[in-house]
């Protein structure tokens, strides 16, 4: 069994979930091989082939291109598996090899049960046990599911690759940078976040009495800050900043993979939430289920004595 | 200007679900379905390029799955969609996005739209395939996970949303397929005028199998709620008890109390 390694790069640099394609490929047991489109300096440590293109050609993302590069180094090296995480470039990619290749495509991996593999449903509340039909089949695996516990100091074998004559139909133009981050909440050693389980804007400010009554920083998910409810700079997830703080206290927050990949490394968690079996239980160590509106100003007047 | 907009429906994602007989799928009994949330915002981006040109334009919306999606096209025809197609499907958990996306692109095929719009993802099932497989199938250009969206002429100017708030910015031309992530712009709430105007518009119904050609790539072997591990103490109860007991723990377990 073999395994095509799509690796992970943006900004001129080599993204760290490139490992976890190497660390999901030994849990299939498949051996391994390598493409990278970027430059020669930022190759993988890995101890095996690369095939690389250089990103000064082909741009860092470019759908076509890129497509037609995998596409390339597949018919040379004919793996059972074309990997990539399930990222804005994976999930972007992934579908458009799958249908060129007429394979199967299994979405955000995050586990292999003899040989089939295990994905999310319903918002993280279900899992799906998949098997591809088809000889060859395109997969992507979710960012933090595999960690690589090998040594990253391989050689690499590369072989350059090229495109012959192409016109690309979309076009990058650049990068717009993050939004400037008023509030580092990086440094925070308490976080108090709101969900959408607060049920309307006027409802922050019981969620930022408790965080003033920590002495933490106010925090939020994607869909509160969307909604205009809390600004960006305190969006805590995959999209806004990941942190790590002493504690941190979950209102009304179901739990989305994207909001538990920013805030699981903290030391001490704490979810409210009236839904038993919310996903953000996973990751809490006391879940308290209740009306968070009811209960958080309740907490906030025993902290405040 | 020919636009489709595909969406889903999906079922509320606070509900409690339960595997249904066959192992492979929820229960969809008792269980309240919505619009998947991705699509709200390619409805609203529809409508915004319709408005954006005078009205020139013309806004499919097309849904596939049994009776109850209906509600859903509705919404979208509410919302300001010119006309709904339904294509009827008992069984579409049972059908994998390989499978839709071919449905789609059959229908879309000989119907020249210049711009498709569809969610990055459903809710339920997350797979994100959908829209990008149905550009490729269409031979159109494609770009996903939407956060910005202009068009001059027949240029669609798309900000990308990246890992940590990065966004990529790329141009291409139409036809061509975009995917929609959350926060593209904000979806309006059907207002009562307009559902009411909706129930007098257009509502095409087709069998699936007028589409359908392809098998499945890739078969669901079972369903089951993930195995719950490092689940921490669970307090439930009176809530002045409960909040006492956390503050104990608090000050036992963590140093932010000291």
């Amino acid at each position: 069994m073999k395994a095509l390694l799509i690796c992970e790069y943006l900004q001129g640099k080599l993204l760290e979930s490139t490992y976890e394609l190497l660390a999901f490929a030994d849990q299939l047991g498949a051996s391994k091989v390598m493409l990278l489109i970027g430059s020669e300096a930022q190759a993988p440590k890995f101890d095996g082939k690369i095939y690389l293109a250089d990103a000064g050609k082909f741009g860092e993302y470019n759908p076509d291109l890129h497509k037609r590069l995998v596409l390339d180094t597949a018919q040379k090296e004919r793996p059972d598996y074309i990997v990539f995480v399930h990222s804005s470039f994976g999930w972007d990619l992934a579908p458009r090899v799958a249908s060129a290749l007429k394979a199967a495509q299994v979405s955000e991996i995050v586990g292999v049960v003899d040989g089939k593999f295990e994905v999310p449903s319903c918002n993280a509340k279900m899992r799906r046990l998949l098997t591809p039909k088809t000889k060859q089949a395109v997969l992507t695996i979710q960012a933090g599911a595999f960690s690589y516990q090998g040594q990253d100091r391989g050689v690499p074998q590369l072989e350059r690759v090229d495109l012959a004559g192409s016109t690309p139909r979309v076009e990058f133009i650049g990068y717009e940078a993050a939004e400037k981050k008023a509030v580092d909440l990086a440094k925070a050693e308490v976080i108090v976040s709101a969900g959408r389980g607060i049920g309307k804007k006027e409802n922050v400010e019981t969620i930022a009495a408790l965080a003033r009554a920590l002495a933490g920083e106010l925090g939020a998910t994607r869909p509160v800050v969307d909604a205009g409810w809390i600004e960006h700079s305190r969006q805590v997830g995959s999209s806004g900043q990941i942190v790590a703080p002493k504690l941190y206290v979950a209102c009304g927050i179901s739990g989305a993979i994207q909001h538990i990949a920013g805030m699981k490394k903290s030391d001490f968690v704490v979810a409210i939430n009236k839904d038993k079996d919310a996903p953000i239980g996973e990751v809490a160590n006391v879940l308290v289920v209740a009306d968070v509106m009811q209960f958080v100003p309740a907490l906030t007047a025993r902290l405040q004595k | 200007m020919k636009m489709l907009v595909c969406v889903k429906q999906v079922p509320d994602m606070e509900s409690r679900f339960k595997v249904n007989s066959e192992g492979v799928w929820f229960e969809e009994q008792d269980l309240a379905f919505r619009m998947n949330e991705y699509d709200e915002y390619a409805i609203e981006q529809a409508i915004r390029v319709r408005e954006q040109l005078g009205g020139a334009a013309d806004i499919t919306v097309l849904s596939i799955g049994p009776d109850r999606v209906v509600e859903a096209i509705k919404k979208g025809l509410a919302m300001g969609g010119d006309r709904g197609v339904h294509i009827k499907d008992e069984h579409l958990y049972q059908k994998d996005p390989w499978q839709v996306a071919s449905v789609i692109a059959a229908f879309a095929r000989d119907k020249n739209f210049d711009l498709v719009f569809t969610g990055m993802q459903s809710q339920d099932r997350g797979s994100a395939q959908v829209g990008v497989t149905v550009a490729e199938l269409l031979g159109y250009a494609c770009v996903t996970t939407l956060v910005g969206f202009e068009l001059s002429g027949d240029i669609v100017t798309a900000r990308r949303e990246l890992e940590g708030g990065i966004r990529g910015i790329v141009k291409l031309k139409l036809p061509a397929v975009v995917t929609c992530q959350l926060g593209l712009n904000n979806p309006r709430y059907p207002t009562l005028p307009n559902i009411m105007k909706a129930r007098q518009k257009e509502l095409l119904a087709f069998p699936i199998m007028d589409f359908l050609t392809e098998e499945s790539a890739a078969i669901t072997e079972r369903m089951y709620p993930p195995e719950k591990k490092g689940r921490g103490l669970v307090l439930e109860g009176d809530i002045n008890e409960t909040a006492d007991k956390l503050v104990a723990i608090l000050k036992e377990k963590t140093t932010v109390l000291r």
